[in-house]
């Protein structure tokens, strides 16, 4: 049932940003960017928490789920450290995704010509 | 540059039929990358035997490397052209940017090439959210005190 739920949701925000994309004057990087914004909004009433605890891997996946990320390695080092916390914390849970990005990127890079 | 303003005006006078085709076909790439999603993470906690948020990050780990794969290979571009924001929106489409970009510059040098311009695309993403989580994170911090 968690499969269905993830494709359910993964699919309605990967539509829900063509369809911005279509409707409007907005590119690729507005929707991305606008999308990492609202993923970090909703978290701010925990919101997203509930949503993953739902629909699992599928609310991990979209980029929503990279400005969760953030706000919650953030809040976790200010239980500890208070508000510089949030400033230490903010890499602590997306660092993974980065790094490897990075990572791979520069590898590949050395590696493969561009195509056209 | 020109390429891409000639783009948007195409874009803005596609019929309709054309916008509801793309909105169907992002949906269900999105979804199977989603689905795909939980079954990777459903994988490496059975496999390696680790809670589901360790597994999350294989996962996460799993699909970059997928997409940057395949971006070096250079048939990442068509399937991002056919499933749009079907693959731009999972983190899939983070991991094509940055590799894209990569890949692109490269012959301008490892400094001017490669160095300055891996973030060219992913940056956005990068900056928005920090300030984003910064902000709604302190709201957060001081209304509720934290989680």
């Amino acid at each position: 049932m968690i499969y269905l739920y993830s494709f359910l949701f993964a699919g309605f925000i990967s539509m829900l940003g063509q369809l911005i994309l279509d409707n409007t004057k907005l590119s690729a990087g507005h929707i991305t960017s606008l999308f990492v914004i609202i993923g970090a909004g909703l978290d701010t009433f925990s919101i997203y928490d509930k949503i993953i605890a739902y629909v699992g891997g599928g609310a991990l996946v979209p980029i929503t789920s990279f400005g969760h990320s953030l706000i919650h390695g953030a809040l976790a080092k200010a239980q500890e450290y208070g508000l510089i916390g949030i400033l230490t914390g903010m890499f602590d849970l997306t660092a993974s995704g980065i790094t490897s990005a990075i990572i791979f990127t520069f590898i590949f890079s050395l590696f493969c010509k561009p195509k056209n | 540059m020109e390429k891409k303003e000639y783009k948007k005006i195409v874009d803005r006078h596609k019929p309709t039929e054309k916008r509801v085709q793309n909105a169907i076909i992002s949906f269900l790439i999105g979804g199977i990358i989603g689905a795909l999603g939980q079954g990777l993470i459903d994988l490496y906690s059975n496999l390696l035997d680790i809670s589901s948020k360790d597994a999350s990050t294989f996962m996460i780990v799993t699909l970059v490397f997928i997409a940057s794969l395949f971006t070096a290979l250079g048939f990442f571009d068509k399937w991002v052209t056919f499933a749009k924001c079907g693959l731009i929106i999972p983190i899939t489409g983070f991991a094509h940017s940055m590799t894209s970009a990569g890949i692109e510059y490269r012959k301008e040098g490892p400094i001017y090439g490669l160095g300055m311009n891996i973030f060219k695309l992913a940056g956005s993403v990068i900056l928005y959210g920090i300030v984003a989580a910064w902000l709604f994170g302190t709201i957060r911090y001081l209304l509720m005190g934290g989680i």
